[in-house]
């Protein structure tokens, strides 16, 4: 039996607070941590270092990237451990990670759907009175075999301000734990989005708007970074002790144990792009 | 957020169990989800893993419960035949709704077939759970361990205990 933290009734969170950590040592961090601890974490790294395009675990870099501007400008891209779309991240970005034990919200079922809601109430809480944020609801068909019985219902899955998203989010699910993460747009550069497709599979909200079209900015709603990590951070407090750690304690860039996100070669992104043109009976252009 | 509800038959009598739930605080207008079913003839694991065996062989899958759970399967990863696998362990991953889900077998032994199909239908899993959806096939080292693992019945219990709880 595995005995967990508690300090005045709630279950301890450790939160660890980084700023501007490149993205894949995030990433690094968060699945050792998933994997190899039994405590709650809530990782907030304002910013990252450089522009990186992340992918979920099946991103395929032809379907979803612009892989000739990217070869082309040596865009870092990564295929991430969790599932979920791309995004392209850059200092403008807010990360906000959750990794918990699947016991340490009362009542609350360690898949998908029941995840993405209790992580969407805590951000309408803590973005409550800044423009009209709610969050996306996205319709999905459950389905059961033999009950010939088809269930509708929908769940958050996207947060918005009007019909304009703001912050991309995916979880990775283990036997006991989890973990929901989070990139907030608080302010991008259109001519990023540029290196990104749209991409086939879209929530119907999208209505095939390009992106510029899609996204929004954060800073045009919320004072500052710091008011939108403080509140989040209160909010947190509401379900969990919170104490600080230092990243002295946690970041070990040389240990990659555990660690399935990786950094696309460039080798494999010139296949990808070659096998593409040929698909396509186009010539690839050096880059 | 909104819910409907078509019934386009009743039940079949093909072993419907029901691990309803009552209505969950973080849905507030979801449903009891008691429609998913559970076969004779297998074992259960607790991280809702089904296993057949059959002579030298033990098929793996995900249950019906589980898959409703997480919702369209769009990816699942496999392991290479030959490689080993143990009682309670991941060997694998399904993606559904930006989210990549371990697999657990629930006995441990070695890899002999993984079901190709699921490369290109994912799907299988949420369509046929328990026949075309199937993971891995294992030769066990250990079949002992099958007697840990729960019958349909309990199974069938544990899940609406499972989402009662929750």
């Amino acid at each position: 039996m595995i005995l967990h933290r508690v300090r005045d009734g709630l279950p301890l969170m450790n939160l660890v607070s980084l700023r501007a950590v490149p993205i894949l040592q995030q990433l690094h961090l968060e699945e050792r941590l998933l994997r190899s601890s039994s405590d709650n974490w809530c990782i907030i790294n304002d910013g990252t270092n450089r522009p990186n395009i992340v992918m979920g675990i099946s991103g395929r870099p032809s379907e979803l990237i612009d892989l000739k501007s990217v070869l082309r400008d040596r865009v870092p891209v990564i295929r991430r451990f969790s599932g979920g779309g791309t995004v392209i991240v850059d200092d403008g970005t807010i990360f906000v990670t959750f990794i918990c034990n699947k016991d340490a919200i009362p009542g609350l079922q360690p898949y998908p759907h029941p995840l993405m809601s209790w992580t969407g109430q805590l951000y309408k809480d803590v973005l409550h009175g800044f423009g009209d944020f709610h969050l996306q609801e996205n319709e999905i068909f459950l389905y059961y075999m033999y009950a010939s019985l088809t269930v509708l219902d929908t769940y958050f899955t996207d947060y918005a301000i009007g019909s304009r998203k703001f912050g991309g989010n995916a979880q990775s699910i283990t036997k006991n734990r989890w973990v929901h993460h989070t990139s907030f747009l608080w302010d991008y550069d259109i001519k990023n989005m540029e290196y990104l497709k749209i991409p086939s599979r879209a929530p119907k909200y999208r209505s095939a708007r390009p992106h510029v079209e899609f996204l929004c900015r954060m800073t045009e709603y919320v004072p500052s970074r710091s008011t939108f990590i403080e509140r989040t951070i209160a909010s947190l407090g509401n379900h969990f002790s919170v104490k600080p750690i230092h990243q002295d304690r946690v970041i070990d860039p040389s240990n990659t144990l555990h660690s399935s996100s990786k950094l696309l070669t460039r080798q494999e992104l010139e296949e990808a792009y070659s096998s593409l043109c040929e698909k396509l009976h186009i010539a690839a252009i050096s880059v | 957020m909104a819910l409907k509800l078509w019934a386009s038959s009743t039940a079949n009598a093909l072993k419907i169990s029901c691990s309803g739930a009552k209505t969950s605080p973080f849905l507030p207008f979801s449903i009891s989800r008691c429609f998913s079913s559970v076969l004779d003839g297998l074992k259960y694991s607790s991280s809702h893993e089904w296993v057949k065996h059959e002579g030298s062989v033990a098929t793996i899958g995900i249950t019906d419960h589980a898959q409703g759970h997480l919702g369209e399967v769009v990816f699942v990863e496999l392991p290479e035949s030959g490689s080993s696998v143990s009682k309670g362990g991941g060997f694998g991953a399904v993606e559904s709704v930006k989210a990549t889900s371990d697999v657990n077998s629930p006995v441990s032994g070695e890899v002999v077939e993984v079901n190709t199909k699921l490369t290109e239908t994912p799907g299988l899993i949420n369509s046929s759970p328990y026949e075309d959806g199937w993971m891995i096939k294992v030769r066990p080292s250990s079949p002992t361990e099958l007697d840990s693992l729960m019958g349909p019945k309990e199974y069938t219990k544990f899940c609406e205990e499972e989402d009662a709880h929750h």
